[in-house]
């Protein structure tokens, strides 16, 4: 196997070391990211998802530990840490809060600038960038605070979709939008991931959408990293997740109900696969 | 960062000095403040200095804190200590470089005593914010400037709108950490480049810190609205302020100090 895009090893960080405030937000954490890959982030409120995620692009410095950004240490030089900046996209929680420009273009625009890209490749990344989230055209050249809030969402991702990272991290995207406006934001993420071959890291509350959309899940307990394997398995440790705060799937609790009263079912995680198997059941009985 | 700016940030706790009235606080803070401006010679600083350390001993503040929340004021602290090294010309000569840098004793003096004054004076200060919380310290502020009320002056009205603005300094200051991670992530740069460049570099802060401001300052205005405010009128108290025994204590010994001070200024020690 090539070397991953990101390897995480040993990191621990500490918030205001050495002051009565002390927290120790990160507690050994270790794992690596595949190029491509899909993962998602869970845990409850205060396990560190955010903290974390901010020492991937370099803004946060470790305590200890390291973060290899394709085999090289993010820290070992100045101009790596900033080139992470670039390589690895961090959206915030709530990024339509940290909008300032006068136009949805020029706010788009901020990322790319920072690079020092031509005017002519900041221009084909921005109006590339909002094609993936839904901006359109006359959008482009109103305030960004004239938009809707699901609408500023996507002109923040857009910023920093138009610096085209190879690692993009999302930190819980779809808060606080309705479901049109999730499901929407989503697509977006997943039409720059296919459309770029990006790596793509996403904090959510919502194990509906990571069971359907992620190759990997992480599960963040109390500063530590509690597992790390695909959704299938970690919904399997139903009885763990609930003890750290989380769930499992509707869809995956109603299939452990039906199974405890006697119904044939395997365990799914997703509509789609709950569709296939209450089919395969009324087929098998058709046939009986 | 920006949250290690310790200025004005409250550590609870139930000390003898946690537990006094802020009004005694606030009275005798002024107290010390005049005496440490009557104080003439070095007998005078050493009885307020000790005054001090006992104050911050049993107040339980960790010295380490009170030394962090120092940090903004070095500057002016060696800018006074300077000025008055050079610009001071009195007694003896210490040092002569070719005329141009000379320091004096009269200076050196000087110099010492307006940085010790600053460093207790903002220590002092700094005493009262560690262990007074910001609502009780509005309380205590609004029953001294009462009498006020009488020639017209919104008391209440102020120590409210204080008692907000202290309320929001660490909610502004965590949302201004927050702004300026996400800008940075775009690769915005803070530390580097010419003046006119990190001026403009604090645009992308600023506007969505203000728009905040705004949308809180907005949602409070509602809230109180929907909870009835209407200003000092008619309002009673949740904690209504009592000296206690401990205050009585606090008032001999600060006043104590003043004479004591007053006097040794007055035999020039
Ligand atoms: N700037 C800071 N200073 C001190 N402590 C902090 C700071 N930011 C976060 N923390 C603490 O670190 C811990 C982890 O915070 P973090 O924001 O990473 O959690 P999270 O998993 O993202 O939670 P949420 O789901 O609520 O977003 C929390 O206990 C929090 O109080
Ligand atoms: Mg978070």
């Amino acid at each position: 196997m090539s070397t991953p895009i990101l390897e995480v090893t040993n990191l621990n960080y500490i918030y205001s070391a050495g002051t009565p405030f002390e927290h120790k937000a990160l507690d050994n954490v270790s794992f690596a990211v595949n190029k491509g890959e899909f993962i998602g982030i869970i845990g409850h409120t205060g396990s560190g998802k955010s903290t974390l995620m901010q020492q991937l692009n370099g803004l946060l410095k470790p305590t200890s530990g390291r973060i290899l950004l394709d085999g090289q240490d993010i820290w070992s030089d100045r101009k790596l840490t900033r080139q992470a900046r670039f390589r690895v996209g961090l959206v915030f929680q709530y990024p339509e809060y940290q909008l300032f420009e006068e136009t949805v273009y020029r706010d788009i625009a901020f990322g790319p600038k920072n690079m020092g890209l031509s005017a002519e490749e900041i221009d084909r990344r921005v109006r590339e960038a909002a094609g993936f989230v839904g901006i359109t055209e006359e959008q482009l050249q109103v305030s960004p605070f004239d938009l809707s809030g699901g609408q500023k969402r996507r002109v923040a991702i857009a910023g920093v979709i138009a610096m085209e990272p190879e690692v993009l991290i999302l930190d819980e995207p779809t808060a606080g939008l309705d479901p049109v406006g999730r499901e929407g934001i989503l697509k977006n993420i997943e039409s720059y991931r296919r459309a770029k071959n990006a790596t793509v890291m996403m904090v959510s509350h919502s194990m509906e959408d990571v069971a359907r959309l992620t190759d990997r899940l992480l599960v963040m307990n109390g500063s530590k990293l509690a597992m790390d394997a695909p959704p299938a398995e970690v919904f399997t440790h139903a009885e763990e997740l609930v003890s750290m705060g989380l769930a499992i799937p509707q869809v995956t609790e109603i299939f452990l109900q039906l199974r405890s009263l006697g119904a044939d079912v395997s365990n799914v995680y997703t509509i789609r696969q709950a569709v296939a198997e209450i089919r395969r059941l009324k087929g098998g009985n058709a046939h009986a | 960062m920006l949250k290690d700016i310790t200025l004005g940030q409250y550590f609870p706790g139930t000390s003898p000095i946690h537990r006094l009235d802020p009004r005694t606080k606030l009275i005798l803070l002024i107290v010390y403040i005049v005496a440490l401006f009557l104080a003439q010679g070095w007998v005078g600083y050493g009885v307020l200095l000790a005054f001090l350390l006992f104050t911050i001993k049993i107040s339980t503040i960790p010295p380490r804190s009170i030394l962090r929340g120092m940090k903004p004021i070095v500057m002016i602290l060696v800018f006074t200590g300077v000025l008055n090294l050079f610009f001071t010309r009195e007694g003896k000569t210490l040092l002569n470089i070719a005329d141009v840098i000379i320091v004096t004793e009269g200076g050196l003096t000087r110099a010492v005593m307006m940085m010790a004054r600053i460093l207790m004076l903002i220590t002092g200060t700094f005493l009262l914010t560690y262990t007074t919380s910001p609502i009780s310290l509005t309380d205590g502020l609004e029953a001294l400037l009462n009498p006020l009320k009488k020639i017209g002056v919104p008391v209440h009205e102020l120590s409210m709108m204080m008692c907000i603005a202290l309320r929001f300094i660490p909610t502004l200051i965590e949302e201004t950490d927050k702004i300026m991670s996400a800008q940075k992530a775009r690769g915005a740069d803070f530390e580097n480049g010419s003046l006119m460049d990190r001026a403009r570099a604090l645009i992308p802060i600023l506007v969505p810190l203000f728009i905040g401001a705004f949308r809180r300052a907005d949602e409070l205005a509602t809230a109180m609205e929907c909870r009835c405010y209407q200003g000092g009128e008619g309002r009673s108290k949740m904690k209504i302020l009592r000296y206690h025994l401990g205050d009585m204590k606090a008032f001999g010994m600060g006043f104590g100090l003043l004479i004591l001070v007053g006097a040794l200024a007055a035999l020039g020690l």
